[in-house]
């Protein structure tokens, strides 16, 4: 009977993937108070990049090696900086003073178009494509569990991304200046703060996240295809209001709990069926008990 | 003329009589343009209703075709039980009462979602909708007797030009009235500054309630209507797409103008059969569209009216 | 202009164009055949195939003189994997476009939208791979070229008792799929029957990524085989993980496993396991290699099952239309449902008085990453 921690171990590895996108959605509300739904799809470029890069890279990097995983994450986290960049100054710029609700129809369009456009056969077309083995793989076991490198890495990457993440935004100028923003933007402009730079810095940070998540996505369970970033997007999105939408550790913790849950009712005879179901289902329930997620801070009501 | 588009009385009367007039003509028309139209009326159903609560009490739902799949399937699985018994002439006349019921159950769905939105507002609104929908759609997947994942086919084929205006009208006519009623103004307070609403005495609570429900009963009806139109529905049908597609409607029609809305409704509906030529592209077109409108004109294309004031947050 | 007058004039316009109702085009020259399929959205995948296989039916068969003396033309409508759209492109099709036959769809739950359409307008449909009972049930305008799913899930049942000897069964199914239940119902139907005992029944959502759940609890369940009754872009990922997490039992499922994408993207992880299909290559070698060869020619990959059914429909349909000799519904149905030993490239078969194919399903085999051609199991 090892299922049930052999099952934590999935879970936890599920939920590093969610608690990374999660950490994504977050910043950018904490910043512009507007859900990018093209999120997950940036994750999805993030997949592909890493998929196109990692035979060019194998040609100073032999693969799979640590150093070339260092060297393809690396490279997709700073492509995927760039894209996310690149979203934001055309798509949502424009929009910066829009009510909220102009600025999310805009994203979902987005998020669209990549998607539809990635589809296309000009593009990665719509076929499934094996994501490259970029470490040595190891499966071990350990009383009785079995383990593999890629669950260790992946858990692992998620653990110090958070950490320097955390340490950018609390420790750093350019963390207190996303705060300052965050708090309110006009004040911060008057303190001599370019709010755009700001939030380019921000979708920056987030898009590059989302490549990590993509690559350890692609990693974990191999297919790769232009659509898969809307259901990861959409669960990484419950685990951002779960934690508490606009609190980094709250998107890890939200996307922990239900990598968790998932795994579980997965695995669950007669319960499996309904798992995208069961996400949602505890987000409800939470939000209904404390309509600002798990580790939210109550928001007053300004008049 | 425009006395006459200030009576709504009036206009529902046209409406009614242009839809029964359609209705007897329907017969010799070609049926492609035929079935197009019935979805054109489903889709102003869906996005007047829509209306209701996105745009008129300014409640994010993302969740509508979760109440339109209610009425759909409860709608098609009385027609399918009664089809057993009757002939197709004393169909008829259970038409409308299933219609009617399917959109009942969708309104008792629309107070369960409407009963967390007293609690949760904005984002935290919207994606609560959208779960309730993702539910409401797993359910049906898992429920034997609606099909499972196959979903229902050989629903009988009843939607007709007549019935699907009728209820189009009657749905602007009954979303119309209420919001300019002194009743329904407010649910534009609602919308306009809660804490303000609530400060002079309006029960927001109680008018984001009423919004749902009434939303989610019209929903209920066009899935009635879209059931018994295409004769087959599955779970898949009413995904998180379907409730997008409403959302933009509302969004491009200028959120709570009625006529906006409408216009909406038929050119979103219109434009997919036009673009068939580019089918390839067709997606790619309408992601382009939406962006490239919400940043020349965010207050909806055919919003000319009265500006409300952006609200400050 | 305000908003309501704008409204009046776009009513009052559409209703102007809606009066001039179609017109069908009445050039004598060509025979227009139309086919509905998913090109783009979530089944871009397999609508593709089936649509590539059709569209170079149609070319070859153009190619040496078209039938009845006219070429074929084939128009094809995009319904974006989208319910509510291919009831919409039939109307377009049989009433704009005056096809005289359709041809359409992968999905069973996309036919079953289409088939009352083209039944009430007495305009025959084939159907390439809709394995749903029901689909043909909808009336005798309604024909398919693939088996379906009580006889498929049945075979394997059979397959499992007396090939892998298996008393001990996990069933991963796609909950979303109706494919995927339909098989799995019937599997366990025949297989309780063949005395099986079925240890864990597990679902999972197409198009998920992650299986470790449901493989780690059918793992504990310790059966002797697991049959996976999905589309092979799933089942890659089914063989990875399970490979991963050491459960190294046989895995085996329907008609849906057959792509190369499945090799491509499984490697090594599916070696050794099994499905059945419909190509028996004995039958059909000849037809079946030139097929390949064609089509590899043209579309630059090699074919999957979905892309074979595509092409026999489209040759069905092109050979009942000469032995009609004419185009008229009524007579067009008499002469598909008339089909009889087929020779086409996914083996020999007729239609039954349900309008369903009959035909022996192959069980192959994945070895040294190439299919194996393991048995044919008769109808």
């Amino acid at each position: 009977m090892n299922e049930i921690p052999q099952q934590l171990v999935n879970g936890l590895a599920l939920g590093s993937v969610y608690a990374l996108i999660a950490i994504g959605y977050t910043m950018v509300y904490g910043v512009l108070r507007f859900i990018n739904f093209a999120h997950g799809d940036v994750f999805m470029l993030g997949s592909f990049t890493g998929f196109y890069l990692a035979p060019q890279i194998a040609k100073w990097f032999p693969l799979p090696s640590w150093g070339g995983w260092v060297a393809v994450m690396a490279a997709t986290m700073i492509i995927c900086a760039i894209i996310g960049i690149v979203i934001e100054l055309l798509a949502y710029r424009p929009l910066r003073n829009r009510p909220k609700l102009t600025v999310l129809i805009t994203a979902i369009g987005v998020s669209l178009l990549i998607q539809y456009t990635c589809q296309h056969q000009a593009f990665f077309g719509a076929s499934q494509k094996a994501f490259p083995q970029l470490l040595p793989s190891g499966t071990f076991s350990l009383g009785g569990l079995s383990f593999n490198t890629t669950q260790f890495v992946v858990l692992g990457v998620t653990l110090v991304l958070l950490a320097a993440l955390t340490f950018i935004v609390k420790k750093t100028r350019i963390g207190m200046a996303m705060r300052a923003v965050s708090h309110n933007s006009a004040a911060a402009a008057l303190m001599g703060i370019s709010n755009s730079f700001i939030i380019s810095f921000t979708f920056g940070l987030g898009s590059a996240l989302a490549g990590a998540g993509g690559i350890l996505y692609g990693m974990t369970y191999t297919g790769i295809e232009p659509l898969m970033g809307v259901s990861v997007g959409l669960k990484a999105f419950v685990a951002a209001v779960l934690g508490g939408i606009g609190n980094l550790p709250g998107a890890a913790l939200g996307g922990l709990v239900l990598g968790i849950v998932e795994t579980y009712a997965g695995g669950m005879s007669g319960v499996s069926t309904y798992r995208d179901g069961i996400a949602f289902a505890i987000l409800i329930i939470i939000l209904i008990f404390k309509p600002t997620g798990l580790l939210g801070s109550k928001q007053i009501e300004k008049v | 003329m425009s006395r006459i588009l200030k009576d709504p009385r009036l206009l529902l009367l046209i409406a009614l009589v242009a839809a029964v007039i359609a209705g007897i003509g329907a017969d010799q028309m070609n049926p492609y343009y035929r079935g197009v139209v019935i979805d054109i009326g489903i889709a102003i159903i869906l996005a007047v209703s829509l209306n209701l609560i996105n745009g008129h009490t300014g409640q994010f739902s993302l969740g509508h075709a979760g109440f339109m799949s209610v009425g759909a399937y409860v709608s098609a699985m009385i027609t399918l039980t009664m089809q057993k018994s009757m002939g197709a002439d004393e169909l008829t006349w259970i038409f409308l009462p299933a219609l009617l019921v399917g959109g009942l159950v969708a309104a008792l769905a629309g107070l369960l979602v409407g009963v967390p939105s007293l609690r949760l507002r904005g984002d935290y609104l919207a994606i609560v909708t959208l779960g309730f929908g993702e539910i409401i759609r797993v359910i049906f997947q898992n429920v034997e007797a609606a099909g499972g994942a196959s979903g229902l086919s050989g629903i009988p084929r009843m939607t007709g030009l007549a019935w699907t205006f009728i209820l189009a009208a009657i749905a602007v006519y009954v979303v119309g009235c209420l919001v300019n009623s002194t009743y329904g103004r407010g649910f534009i307070a609602v919308h306009d500054d809660e804490v303000a609403a609530s400060s002079m005495g309006l029960n927001p609570t109680r008018y984001k309630v009423t919004a749902f429900v009434i939303g989610a009963f019209f929903a209920g009806i066009a899935g009635g209507l879209f059931a018994h139109h295409k004769t087959t529905i599955n779970p898949q049908v009413f995904d998180f797409m379907k409730s997008f597609e409403v959302v933009v409607m509302v969004i491009l029609g200028g959120m709570g103008r009625t006529g906006g809305v409408i216009l909406a409704a038929i050119i979103l509906t219109l434009a997919p059969e036009f673009l068939r030529a580019v089918a390839e592209y067709r997606m790619i077109i309408y992601a382009l569209l939406i962006i490239f409108l919400m940043i020349a004109r965010p207050q909806g294309l055919f919003n000319f009216g009265r500006k409300r004031k952006p609200l400050a947050h | 202009m305000k908003p309501e007058s704008l409204l009046v004039a776009t009513l009052a316009s559409i209703f102007g164009i809606l009066s001039l109702t179609g017109c069908k085009s009445g050039d004598g020259n060509t025979i227009k055949v139309g086919e509905f399929a998913s090109l783009t959205g979530k089944e871009k995948t397999f609508g593709t195939s089936s649509h590539e296989g059709t569209e170079l039916a149609f070319e070859e068969i153009n190619k040496s003189g078209g039938v009845l003396g006219k070429q074929i033309e084939l128009l094809t409508e995009d319904n974006q994997s989208k319910a509510g759209e291919p009831a919409n492109i039939v109307n377009k099709l049989i009433s704009r476009d005056g096809v005289v036959a359709i041809l359409g769809e992968v999905a069973s739950s996309r036919s079953l939208e289409a088939a009352p359409i083209a039944q009430e307008a007495k305009i025959p449909m084939i159907s390439p791979a809709s394995t749903n009972p029901k689909v043909t049930e909808v009336g005798d305008y309604i024909f398919r070229v693939c088996f379906i799913d009580p006889f498929q899930g049945t075979v394997m049942a059979n397959f499992a008792t007396n090939t892998l000897k298996s008393k001990n069964v996990a069933i991963l199914t796609d909950a979303k799929s109706d494919y995927s239940k339909g098989l799995a119902k019937y599997f366990k139907e025949q297989f309780a029957k063949n005395g099986g005992v079925i240890s864990s029944e597990l679902d999972y959502n197409g198009s998920d990524k992650d299986f470790k759940a449901q493989l780690t609890t059918i793992k504990g369940a310790a059966p002797d085989a697991v049959f996976i009754p999905g589309y092979y872009t799933d089942v890659a990922l089914i063989a990875i993980q399970a490979q991963e997490i050491g459960l190294s039992i046989p895995l085996f499922g329907g008609d849906g496993w057959e792509s190369d994408n499945l090799l491509q993207v499984a490697g090594k992880a599916v070696e050794g396991h099994y499905f059945s299909t419909h190509c028996s290559p004995e039958d059909t070698s000849a037809k079946m290699t030139s097929f390949v060869a064609a089509y590899k020619a043209k579309y630059n990959k090699t074919p999957d099952a979905m892309a074979a059914l595509g092409y026999d429909s489209a040759y069905v349909l092109a050979e009942a239309i000469k032995r009609a000799g004419t185009t008229e519904g009524p007579k067009l149905r008499d002469a598909i449902a008339a089909t009889k030993d087929f020779e086409g490239v996914t083996g020999k078969f007729s239609l039954n008085e349900k309008r369903d194919a009959v035909k022996s399903a192959a069980i192959l085999q994945i070895k040294d990453g190439k299919f194996k051609f393991l048995e044919t199991i008769a109808p």
